[in-house]
């Protein structure tokens, strides 16, 4: 099994599915001959041809609303949005077309269109390259959205939306694409990781984390300090927002009695709030401590200062302390 | 491609247009094309040498710039461009030391306060140049807006308004030309035709004849202009935006012209398109061709450029001597203009930050580099 990036993953699970399915077509900004400004279509309109691999216009609601259309009649359309940040002139077809199609026609119609877009920040990128806008897509009934952390789940996750039948927002942690400690053998052919469950992505006793994306092994790197110090951090990849696995946050909250929810995205109405209270409302008789939220600041995405914003192992640290000594 | 001598012909354009230019202005046009020249090199060379994150390197495209920037009436009209006009900037007087700070994003970067990727500038003198905006064609209905506020206000200026090929895909592009017509509005749609849009050519980005053509649905008359002859671009921007301050309506004018660089410091042309294109264009660059003219005229010969290019080497190297040095801005910036007012909440989260660091010190460093 070969060794691959998250953007290799990406690469590698477009190029599989439309081996395998001939209903497959991805397209948007740059994916042809360019291989798309991060490399995630890289060779794939030579394999498979301009008719299955295209370029588009600059419009992403063009973009998104040809591949509603596309996916009404048959076809399995894998629509890039070059950068999340550029997601929202296409905001009205997925949150009026694309999230409410079957509910709308009574479930004569479903529109299975895959949005593959980088989110996050940490790339230097500034106010329109970093959002992390997670929280408007799983505010929006009808969409399922995914954030995978390693390379394996990236496959599998991508490979599982393909075969849905539902709308996914997938959003990839970009700063972490190429990170080459991240990097791990991943199957070569088909193999699925099942939408709607999160991952135990290491086992404690003392605190859950809640996390995703990119803030996956911020957080491990957190426990690992922790560790030093004595204390156990359960690190939950949630991988699928929306629908979300409750079940499993649920369980690690009841088994540790504490909780930390990290994301990049700024705290107000963040998806952690979500999180949250869902601990507040079904299991806030096992808590022990108080919930902590580390997130982004409640400004726009800062550029010089981008370190400063961006949550890190230190302050994912700061919310132990403060949680352990309550 | 419309000249000079064609725009002159043209009925809709010839009763505008600005007298010819004099010698002094001429020299002043190249002056100004070989210290934008000079920056928008020196800024690839910073990047290479990571001194700055990021550029767009406008070469090739200057004498859109300065032609147009040339008629441009900073007392009177708004400017909206986009991320390629650097040019427009020093014509303007933009200092090149304001220019490069915002490169550094440093402290005193006044137009982002660091918040923008290199190249966003913001100014509010020497003229209203409008805030750029990563995500393309969103400032088109905001020049409209602008100029129909002028119409209302009884102001005599006009809108100017920048951006590319690939922006005109946007419904950016669509609604403010369809705001235009209607309106009537006192604003130049200038559409930098540089053949791509990152890799996509402009035959995969519209099946139209022209992009000029497109103002014609939306009762916008459009006129295509040569974009790498500073004199021609000058002749058909002046008089569009004098037709415009003179109630004439809007115009929309497609300047031909060439991406001779990457998209950005962080794109590969060669991946996708053909380096024979590139050649053939460098025949036609913007500079030579000035040079050409006014060597005819007797205004330029091989020193005098040669000094030229010394003396914007000078203040460019100047300017960056001034601005790398400097530290970013403060950490309470990242907290302020958020609203007018700031929140309780972001002071409660300004403080939360100053203890972490009085805990911890300088918070670790960014990792990625900058893909587009
Ligand atoms: C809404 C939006 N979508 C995508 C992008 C990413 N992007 C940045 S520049 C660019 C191409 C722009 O081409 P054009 O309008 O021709 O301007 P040029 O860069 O050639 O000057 C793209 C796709 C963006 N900035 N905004
Ligand atoms: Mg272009």
């Amino acid at each position: 099994m070969p060794k691959l990036t998250i953007i290799a993953a990406v690469n590698n699970a477009i190029a599989t599915a439309m081996r395998n399915d001939p209903r497959v077509v991805v397209f948007g900004e740059d994916v042809g001959k360019k291989g798309g400004v991060f490399g995630a279509t890289d060779k794939i309109q030579a394999e498979f041809g301009e008719a299955r691999c295209f370029d588009t216009p600059l419009s992403e609601d063009g973009i998104v609303g040809t591949a509603i259309g596309m996916a009404l009649n048959g076809l399995r359309p894998i629509a890039e949005i070059q950068f999340q940040d550029f997601i929202y002139p296409a905001f009205d077809q997925i949150v009026s077309e694309l999230a409410k199609m079957r509910y709308r026609s009574g479930g004569q119609y479903a529109c299975p269109v895959v949005v593959r877009t980088p989110y996050g920040g940490g790339i230097r990128g500034g106010l329109y390259h970093s959002q992390s806008a997670e929280a408007y897509f799983t505010h929006t009934p009808g969409l399922v959205t995914v954030i995978p952390s390693t390379p394996y789940d990236t496959k599998g996750l991508l490979l599982s939306a393909l075969q849905g039948e539902d709308p996914v927002i997938f959003f990839e942690p970009k700063r972490i694409y190429r990170d080459p400690a991240l990097a791990e053998e991943v199957p070569e052919g088909m193999y699925t990781v099942p939408i709607g469950k999160a991952r135990l992505a290491r086992e404690g006793s003392h605190i859950s984390v809640f996390c995703y994306g990119a803030m996956v092994p911020v957080c491990l790197q957190a426990a690992e300090q922790a560790e030093a110090k004595g204390i156990s951090l359960e690190v939950l990849d949630l991988r699928t927002l929306c629908p979300l696995d409750e079940a499993a946050v649920l369980a690690s909250v009841r088994k540790t009695g504490r909780a930390i929810v990290v994301h990049e995205a700024p705290k107000f109405c963040g998806y952690g709030a979500e999180i949250s209270a869902l601990i507040a409302e079904e299991a806030v008789d096992s808590l022990e401590a108080p919930i902590v939220r580390v997130a982004g600041f409640d400004t726009p995405f800062p550029n010089a200062l981008e370190n400063y914003y961006m949550p890190d192992a230190r302050r994912v640290m700061d919310a132990v302390d403060r949680v352990m000594s309550f | 491609m419309t000249t000079s001598a064609e725009i002159a012909q043209n009925p809709l354009l010839a009763p505008f247009l600005p007298p010819p230019a004099s010698d002094e202005e001429c020299l002043r046009f190249y002056r100004d094309m070989v210290r934008t020249r000079t920056y928008d090199r020196q800024m690839i060379v910073l990047q290479r040498q990571g001194k700055i994150g990021f550029t767009i390197p406008c070469e090739g495209e200057e004498a859109c710039h300065i032609g147009a920037a040339s008629t441009f009436r900073p007392e009177i009209d708004w400017l909206f461009p986009s991320y390629r006009q650097q040019g427009m900037a020093l014509h303007l007087g933009v200092p090149v030391e304001d220019l490069v700070h915002q490169m550094f994003n440093n402290e005193k970067d006044a137009g982002s306060r660091g918040r923008q990727m290199p190249v966003h500038f913001s100014f509010v003198k020497p003229a209203r140049w409008v805030s750029i905006s990563s995500p393309l064609g969103t400032q088109i209905p905001h020049a409209v807006g602008c100029a129909r506020a002028m119409q209302m206000k009884g102001e005599k200026g006009a809108a100017l308004v920048c951006f590319g090929d690939g922006s005109t895909s946007t419904s950016g592009f669509h609604s403010g030309l369809t705001f235009a017509g209607v309106w009537k509005a006192p604003v130049v749609f200038l559409c930098d035709n540089n053949g791509w849009a990152i890799s996509v050519p402009t035959h995969k980005q519209t099946a139209s004849a022209s992009f000029a053509v497109k103002g014609r649905a939306y009762g916008v008359p459009g006129v295509v202009v040569d974009g790498n002859d500073v004199l021609a671009v000058r002749d058909a921007v002046g008089a569009a935006l004098e037709r415009a301050r003179q109630g004439g309506g809007p115009t929309l004018i497609e300047a031909v012209t060439y991406r001779i660089g990457g998209h950005s410091s962080s794109d590969d042309p060669r991946r996708y398109r053909p380096e024979g294109e590139v050649l053939q264009w460098q025949q036609r660059d913007p500079l030579a061709r000035f040079e050409t003219l006014l060597g005819e005229r007797g205004l330029l010969n091989s020193s005098m450029k040669k000094d030229l290019e010394d003396r914007a080497r000078d203040e460019v190297l100047a300017a960056v001597d001034a601005a790398a040095p400097l530290p970013p801005p403060p950490l309470d910036s990242i907290f302020e203009d958020v609203l007018a007012q700031q929140t309780p909440r972001l002071v409660r989260q300004r403080a939360e930050l100053r203890s972490e660091l009085e805990r911890h010190g300088r918070s670790t460093s960014a990792d990625g580099a900058f893909p587009l």
